[in-house]
């Protein structure tokens, strides 16, 4: 049996449909070998972190362009820590402007990869913070 | 993304340039090329008005008639909304290009919970015709045109245009609107889709052949390769899935009995301006080409003037970097260039801070300056397609014309573009090629000035359009007002109307307009829609 493959839930939170960066880092972390669930557009928060807990995922990761990744991460991690899921990590990436990075890392999201972001520095974050 | 692929040798000559499209540029073109490639001035170009309309469709191009520049607008509440609307057609601007919020776009009013944290958010908050009746207030609407940038509720939009115009005085031959209403894109590239493929195509062939009856001056349908292309497609494949697209529209109404002739004159596209700048003047003198020939040869459209690509040749926001952001300034003249080289007709540029958020004031005057010094102050004007018989563009151009046709062939294959996007085939396309371009930026492969080339380590941060908690709690309260004080018993009979005519697969549009006059919000009317055709279910790509 080979080591397991860190599992990364890839999520569209929101009414947001730009989904160009989720699907290109998607493939990146494939390539990186790890597994992805992509869970199309248009998600509600609990559903994601419902499809994290069946799914089983290390990662929650979400893409958010609309501007409204403030308001989200902080209904994500209220649910998380209803559902007693903290030993997921959490990641966000997207349009974010960096005066919002301390108030998403105090929410509690631990990567914050704005646009632009090389796939190497996503893939070894994770790749170290990712519990499998 | 789109720029071009160079490979130097050590000392930086270039050895080969490759276009994003497929196409190799050779250092040097003479008469040679043209021959080679048999090269025919009244076949392959004409003068401009002439078909195929290669150098433009109108004789005299920005001689007779300067182009329309609309700026994308619209936040907030209708109220701020209509503000900016005025300062802009102060300011020079001819037309408007309206933004909806999310919510708006995905059919949901603004007290459902999953439009939380977004009304008003990128574009204007709409929930009945009250709200458009504000924000369309002292908007001359025989004068100005609006694009309405609307898809998978376009329909309600245009019934809900038209009775806020008539509400308003004036008569429904007399105002243009150009809803976008090009759901096959949003399935593509840009994700605001609600119903599946079917119900969705259907709805825009009942806004054209409403269109047709009803509203002369309103263009129902803006094929969008631009979202395809901001997803990640190349150039040549942007305007082989915007052509495929049409087909699949023109068939839809086609079926119902009409003549591709009366109605085809009344599409619009919206294409993008953004990658390398011959590439791009390429595609556009391609595009008008392929078109007009197809449409003769596909649906046999002989009317001259229902041949002509007409639309909006704009944006460039893929092209604009959060990085150095200034640089867009200069970016974004350089895409408003390319679209004058080509003839556009109508034009809007993404605003310097567009890749961060919705565009300040300042940037989207900036955006409208960029246009006026190119056509008032450095001779766009001047003359008319000014870079024909090139050797150099003459060659491209037939080049592209060749790649659009090839990629075009490829979705043929697969059953047409109905089919290709049902299967997710388009979708996983344009997916691996972001995901190549993306990693040639990331190689350094190819170049983007202040991100993988000539970096400063620090990003510029750019003076924001903040959101205001406040849209959301006018938004509901005027909401919870509207459904106290209207004829609710109006709206429940025009809904039931609607549903029924949803149901029979009648032409749905004359019901949507009593819907909108009897003040049904968008979120029940989309609803009737969704009860009745359910939603689209995105095929898996991975």
């Amino acid at each position: 049996m080979g080591k397991r493959k860190i599992r990364v839930l890839l999520a569209k939170p929101g009414l947001d449909g730009h989904d160009r960066g989720a699907k290109v880092v998607a493939h990146a972390m494939r390539e990186a070998g790890m597994e992805v669930i992509y869970t199309g557009l248009h998600q509600s928060v609990p559903s994601i972190v419902n499809q994290a807990i069946q799914e089983d995922a290390d990662v929650i990761g979400l893409s958010i362009m609309s501007g409204a990744h403030i308001p989200i991460c902080r209904k994500l991690m209220e649910l998380v820590e209803e559902q007693n899921i903290g030993d997921k990590l959490i990641v966000v990436g997207g349009v974010i402007p960096n005066k919002d990075i301390p108030t998403l890392k105090d929410i509690g999201v631990k990567g914050i990869f704005p646009g632009g972001v090389h796939f190497d520095e996503i893939v070894k974050f994770i790749g170290e913070n990712a519990t499998k | 993304m789109g720029v071009a692929t160079y490979i130097k040798d050590e000392k930086d000559a270039i050895k080969e340039v490759t276009l994003q499209s497929g196409i190799k540029i050779k250092p040097v073109y003479t008469p040679d090329d043209l021959e080679q490639i048999g090269f025919d001035y009244q076949e392959d170009l004409a003068n401009p008005g002439d078909f195929p309309f290669t150098r433009g469709i109108h004789p005299m191009g920005f001689r007779s008639r300067n182009w329309t520049t609309r700026q994308y607008t619209g936040f907030g509440t209708p109220e701020e909304t209509n503000e900016r609307f005025k300062l802009m057609i102060s300011h020079g601007q001819t037309g408007l290009n309206v933004a909806f919020d999310l919510p708006t776009q995905m059919g949901l009013d603004s007290d459902d919970p999953m439009a939380e944290g977004e009304v008003g958010r990128v574009g204007m908050a709409i929930d009945s015709l009250k709200d458009f009746e504000i924000a369309f207030k002292d908007i001359q609407l025989n004068r100005i045109g609006s694009g309405l940038t609307i898809n998978a509720v376009a329909s309600i939009m245009l019934a809900m245009y038209q009775a806020m115009a008539e509400k308003f005085g004036y008569k429904k031959d007399e105002i243009s609107a150009t809803p976008q209403n090009d759901i096959l894109k949003e399935m593509v590239g840009r994700g605001a889709w609600i119903y599946p493929v079917e119900p969705a195509v259907r709805l825009i062939g009942d806004t054209i052949e409403y269109s047709m009856k009803e509203l002369p001056r309103c263009n129902p349908v803006s094929v969008a390769g631009y979202h395809i292309r901001e997803s990640g497609c190349t150039p040549a494949q942007e305007i082989s899935y915007a052509l495929m697209i049409a087909f699949a529209y023109i068939d839809n109404v086609v079926a119902r009995g009409y003549k591709a002739e009366d109605f085809v004159g009344r599409f619009s596209f919206n294409l993008n301006i953004y990658g390398n700048i011959w590439e791009t003047v390429a595609k556009f003198r391609a595009a008008r080409k392929l078109w007009a020939k197809l449409l003769r040869e596909r649906y046999d459209v002989q009317n001259k003037k229902s041949l002509f690509l007409r639309g909006i040749f704009g944006g460039g926001g893929s092209g604009m970097t959060k990085q150095q952001p200034e640089n867009n300034i200069v970016r974004g003249a350089y895409y408003a260039l390319a679209a004058a080289l080509s003839g556009a007709q109508t034009t809007a540029l993404c605003s310097f801070d567009e890749a961060y958020t919705i565009p300040t004031e300042r940037a989207a005057l900036l955006s409208l300056r960029t246009f006026q010094i190119l056509m008032d102050e450095i001779g766009l004007r001047d003359t008319v397609d000014p870079l024909a018989g090139s050797y150099f563009i003459e060659t491209l151009t037939k080049e592209m014309e060749a790649k659009i046709l090839e990629e075009m062939e490829k979705i043929e294959k697969v059953g047409g573009m109905v089919e290709a996007v049902s299967t997710g085939y388009v979708q996983k396309e344009v997916a691996l090629q972001a995901y190549e371009f993306e990693k040639k930026i990331q190689e350094g492969k190819v170049i983007k000035v202040g991100v993988n080339k000539y970096t400063e380590g620090v990003d510029m941060e750019v003076e924001l359009h903040e959101y205001n908690e406040e849209w959301a709690r006018l938004q509901i309260k005027r909401l919870k007002e509207l459904k106290k004080d209207r004829d609710n018993k109006a709206v429940k009979d025009s809904l039931k109307a609607l549903e029924k005519a949803a149901r029979e697969e009648k032409n749905v549009m004359p019901y949507l307009l009593e819907c909108c006059k009897s003040y049904a919000t968008v979120g029940e009317m989309s609803n009737v829609f969704r009860d009745v055709f359910g939603e689209f279910v995105e095929p898996s790509i991975f």
